[in-house]
């Protein structure tokens, strides 16, 4: 039981060597499954214990903090733990049918192996308390999935993922530079105790310029990673070519991971309630509020629907950083719940795009007319998600749209009100337009033959459905998990 | 006169800028690669600066050190450390970063950004 | 005088920066970033980096430049002038710069003993590391010991580049017919066997490599004592299995290691080191607790710090020489 937290982080990362071994691509999916279903049991028995006993530490190599690498798993911890964990555990049966299509035969057990490293590199940055292992394990994520991006079926890939690369690698230095200038004003690398000696010294109230500036660094290059707006560049590209699998796993999770770490920074290493911390958020909170609006027009315009998605990734992006530059309860438990939600919705559309790029090949809009009687259950998962992403009550989407515009007016921020509701009018007429097509045009003569998607695929796709809805309606885990950390969050830990 | 004891900070991100110049000023992939080498390189120079201690010597304990009675000034480990790690995934991104260019040079036939994107409109 | 070092050294960095930035050739920018890796390498030595410079010299001006080398052979050896001023470009890196230098106002003077980073968690390492871990290297404890986690990480990704590489290079080979090669200036360096014809090269490589090896496992075995571990010998290791291959062709350097034994090698390297970690767990420890190995504590760290630089060693080798076949592999269909 006391080593529970390090298994998580360990079985994918044994299994991602153990896939190259074997080279058969069944038994390098069956690895992959079995290593993210245990990843995904334990997370949960970690969140349970979490919530009913306490924060959980575990040295690493049996040294104290902040002498060796502690994993320290609180409230935060553990629910993006169960985002990731629980995503890859959804993603990885959908993945044999589609990765079957899209990536030739003799590389599949390397696609599995690199996609159990960016797994690996997600659940270490989570549980980590260690500033410096959070860079080793974030490059480990980013380096798998350059690759697994550049393995898309098209050969805008490549170039996508290279400048996934660039803009990626440039964020992850700036990254280090942040974390060597903290490292430098504190002597320590452990989150917790940089708090400690920022505290001890003195530092925080000062205005230390090295302080403001490694905050800079790393908010700007944890911008770039979690694609803040106007640096969201390389997400369309990366997120319209990669393989179906990878968008899907990708976009529930890699951003999200990187908002954790924002927020890990921001609130665990300066605490709450400083004037700085009051500024920090004021600078967000413009491009969170640009980001609403025009990636949601972009997206309206894309003839593209997995691009399309991206864009309006790039806008709910916006929505979780509005609701943390709020910097109040309210507001960062809206954050967080929008990570969960955001993920259950994007993870479904996602889902939806690769079963009807299995089907009839791309996802152009034009692609999508008549889908509505050939496809139907795939299509009503659309239309699920897509209410979800609008924000319709009795779908997860509500809740987090609730709170969010409850915690604008609690500051009483009228207009940023009205940009929230404007964001989900602008999503329901982007969601609309594919709805329509697939329902209400007549379908192409010459592409009758197509069927309903696998069951494979169907069953993954569905358990997103009831999650989302269930999520809708019974709200209290996600949110008593997100109020519980946005408590802890402002308490400064 | 503190500032000047500064000197080797400043060194490094002078590096650091040239690289981080050359990585978003140029269109060609390699370049773009060897800049983004420099970037990290000279990062690693800014680690080991905040390391050195004047008058110290390498933290690798000898003998003589052992059995003298005054205690030997040593520079700090670990940045030294972190900087290990640090180049390790510097040479995996370039490597990964080159394999990249090499496909898009088969599928392209141009490593240079503008030629790439007016291959792709054009289609 | 070791403040003059410094300074002189910089100041040859900063000239070499500037003629990377300027130079169009990419085979010269190339050969400059590998001077680039070799005088920081020797600016680390002054500030007391033995270690760092060690694997900058093994990887900067070593591997980096062959994989360079091997991709520009594969593409265009010339860089076209951009069609614009970059003045947003320079904008963006002054800006960048002017904030860092802002940054650097509060700390301390290069070189002060009493900064805040000397004073918290270094005194232990550099105290304590010889009696609890046992190396008198102490970066060789803190990297293998007290924070060999993130040594793990690092094995990983090394490991993830090397996957990453076989993936996205053994892919079918499938060349854009709008795609016309440019055939002037493309010069091809890891063309197979051409050194051969090199009697002189030839010799002296047969002569090395066996001693290039043999330096490799000294590295790997004596980086308790000095600088140098798992690390730089799997590099040094991998760069006389690249000599091989460079005098006497790929396929026969296939013949003497093949791609699939490597990328098992690969494999068991990792799985050595996270089998090391999870024999502390079944021995009653944390996670790579390396003192529960033994009966004493130190006898513990010296083994699990000797299993884990291995597991770090092969996978590196492996890994290193993997990525240049894949280059060079896929050479031969671009030539």
């Amino acid at each position: 039981m006391i080593h529970l937290p390090i298994v998580p982080v360990i079985i994918p990362l044994l299994a991602a060597p153990l896939c190259i071994i074997f080279r058969s691509k069944q038994l390098a999916w069956s690895i992959a499954l079995a290593a993210t279903w245990t990843s995904f049991c334990v997370s949960i028995l970690l969140a349970i214990h979490v919530v009913a006993v306490g924060p959980l530490s575990y040295n690493i190599g049996g040294w104290p903090a902040p002498w060796g690498i502690t994993y320290y798993i609180d409230t935060l911890n553990a629910f993006v733990l169960l985002i990731v964990s629980g995503m890859s555990a959804v993603v990885l049966p959908y993945a044999r049918k589609s990765v079957e299509m899209e990536i030739d035969s003799s590389t599949q057990p390397y696609f599995y192996s690199l996609l159990l490293i960016c797994i690996t590199g997600l659940l270490g940055i989570t549980v980590t308390g260690d500033a410096f292992n959070m860079y080793v394990f974030l490059e480990l994520s980013s380096l798998s999935s350059y690759a697994l991006i550049g393995m898309g079926p098209r050969r805008r890939a490549l170039t996508a993922a290279y400048q996934y690369l660039i803009m990626g690698t440039i964020g992850a230095t700036f990254i280090l530079i942040g974390i060597g200038l903290l490292y430098s004003l504190t002597g320590t690398l452990n989150i917790q105790d940089m708090a400690v000696q920022l505290r001890a010294n003195d530092i925080l109230g000062s205005g230390n310029r090295t302080l403001i500036t490694a905050f800079a660094f790393l908010t700007v290059g944890l911008s770039l990673k979690l694609a803040l707006f106007p640096l969201h560049l390389w997400l369309p590209n990366a997120y319209s070519y990669a393989p179906s699998v990878v968008t899907i796993f990708l976009a529930a999770t890699a951003t999200k991971v990187a908002i954790y770490m924002l927020l890990r920074f921001c609130f665990g290493v300066i605490g709450n309630g400083t004037i700085f911390q009051m500024t920090l958020g004021k600078i967000i909170l413009i491009p969170a509020l640009a980001a609403i609006l025009v990636a949601s027009i972009v997206a309206i315009f894309q003839y593209d629907i997995k691009r399309m998605l991206a864009y309006s990734s790039v806008a709910q992006i916006g929505y979780m950083i509005l609701g943390i530059s709020f910097a109040t309860t309210t507001g960062l438990t809206a954050g967080i719940l929008h990570m969960f939600n955001h993920a259950l919705m994007k993870g479904l559309l996602f889902m939806v795009m690769g079963a009807v790029s299995y089907r009839v090949g791309s996802v152009y809009i034009n692609d999508f007319r008549g889908l509505g009687r050939k496809m139907p259950w795939t299509m009503a998962a659309f239309v699920i998600g897509g209410l979800s992403l609008m924000g319709v009550p009795m779908t997860a989407g509500f809740i987090s749209k609730w709170y969010l515009i409850k915690a604008a007016l609690e500051n009483g921020w009228w207009d940023v009100t009205i940009l929230i509701l404007l964001g989900s009018l602008l999503a329901v007429v982007y969601i609309w337009r594919v709805v329509e097509t697939a329902y209400f045009n007549p379908s192409h003569e010459n592409e009758e033959d197509i069927g309903e998607a696998p069951l494979s695929l169907l069953i993954p796709m569905w358990t997103l459905v009831i999650a989302n809805i269930y999520f809708g309606i019974d709200t209290s885990i996600p949110l008593n998990l997100a109020q519980q950390a946005a408590t802890l969050l402002m308490e400064g830990i | 006169m503190t500032w000047v004891g500064h000197y080797n900070y400043w060194g490094a991100i002078f590096l650091m800028m040239s690289g981080f110049y050359v990585v978003i000023s140029r269109g060609n992939l390699i370049k773009k690669l060897i800049g983004l080498n420099i970037f990290s390189t000279s990062v690693f120079l800014l680690y080991i600066s905040m390391g050195k201690i004047k008058g110290a010597t390498a933290p690798i304990l000898t003998e003589a050190a052992r059995l003298s009675p005054t205690p030997q000034l040593y520079s700090n480990p670990l940045p030294h450390v972190l900087i290990l790690t640090a180049i390790v995934v510097g040479v995996a991104t370039t490597a990964v970063g080159l394999a990249l260019t090499v496909r898009i040079n088969e599928r392209y036939g141009t490593i240079e950004e503008d030629e790439i994107r007016a291959k792709d409109d054009s289609l | 005088m070791e403040t003059t070092i410094d300074i002189v050294l910089l100041t040859f960095l900063c000239i070499t920066a500037m003629a990377i930035i300027h130079i169009r050739k990419l085979f010269c920018a190339i050969m400059l970033l590998g001077i680039f890796s070799l005088l920081s390498a020797c600016l680390f030595v002054t500030m007391d980096a033995v270690d760092v410079a060690f694997t900058e010299a093994a990887v900067g001006t070593g591997i980096s430049t062959i994989l360079l080398l091997g991709a520009m052979g594969q593409t265009n050896a010339h860089e076209k002038r951009p069609p614009y001023q970059p003045i947003l470009a320079l904008l963006v890196v002054l800006v960048t710069g002017s904030i860092l230098i802002y940054g650097t106002m509060d700390l301390p003077a290069f070189g002060t003993p009493d900064a805040a980073i000397h004073l918290h968690v270094a005194p232990r390492y550099i105290q304590q590391s010889p009696i609890e871990v046992g190396p008198p290297n102490m970066v060789t404890s803190v990297l293998a010991s007290y924070r060999g986690y993130d040594t793990l990480g690092e094995t990983a990704v090394i490991f993830t580049a090397g996957i990453a590489l076989v993936a996205l290079l053994s892919a079918p080979y499938k060349k854009n017919e709008l795609a016309v090669k440019n055939e002037q200036g493309s010069l091809s360096t890891i063309q197979p066997a051409t050194l051969h014809d090199h009697l002189i090269l030839r010799i002296i490589g047969k002569m090395f490599i066996p001693f290039i090896l043999l330096f490799a496992l000294y590295v790997q075995f004596h980086g308790d004592y000095g600088p140098g571990g798992g690390f730089q010998a799997g590099v040094i290791f991998a760069s006389g299995i690249i000599l091989y291959s460079l005098i006497f062709g790929l396929d026969t350097a296939m013949r003497v290691i093949s791609p699939t034994a490597l990328r098992l090698l690969g494999a068991a390297g990792l799985i050595l080191y996270i089998g090391v970690g999870i024999l502390c767990i079944l021995n009653g420890g944390n996670f790579l607790d390396y003192n529960t190995l033994a009966s004493r504590p130190v006898d513990g760290q010296h083994l699990g710090i000797f299993l884990i630089e291995l597991g770090v060693g092969t996978t590196v080798f492996a890994i290193m020489v993997t990525m240049f076949y894949a280059f060079s592999f896929r050479g031969r269909h671009s030539t």
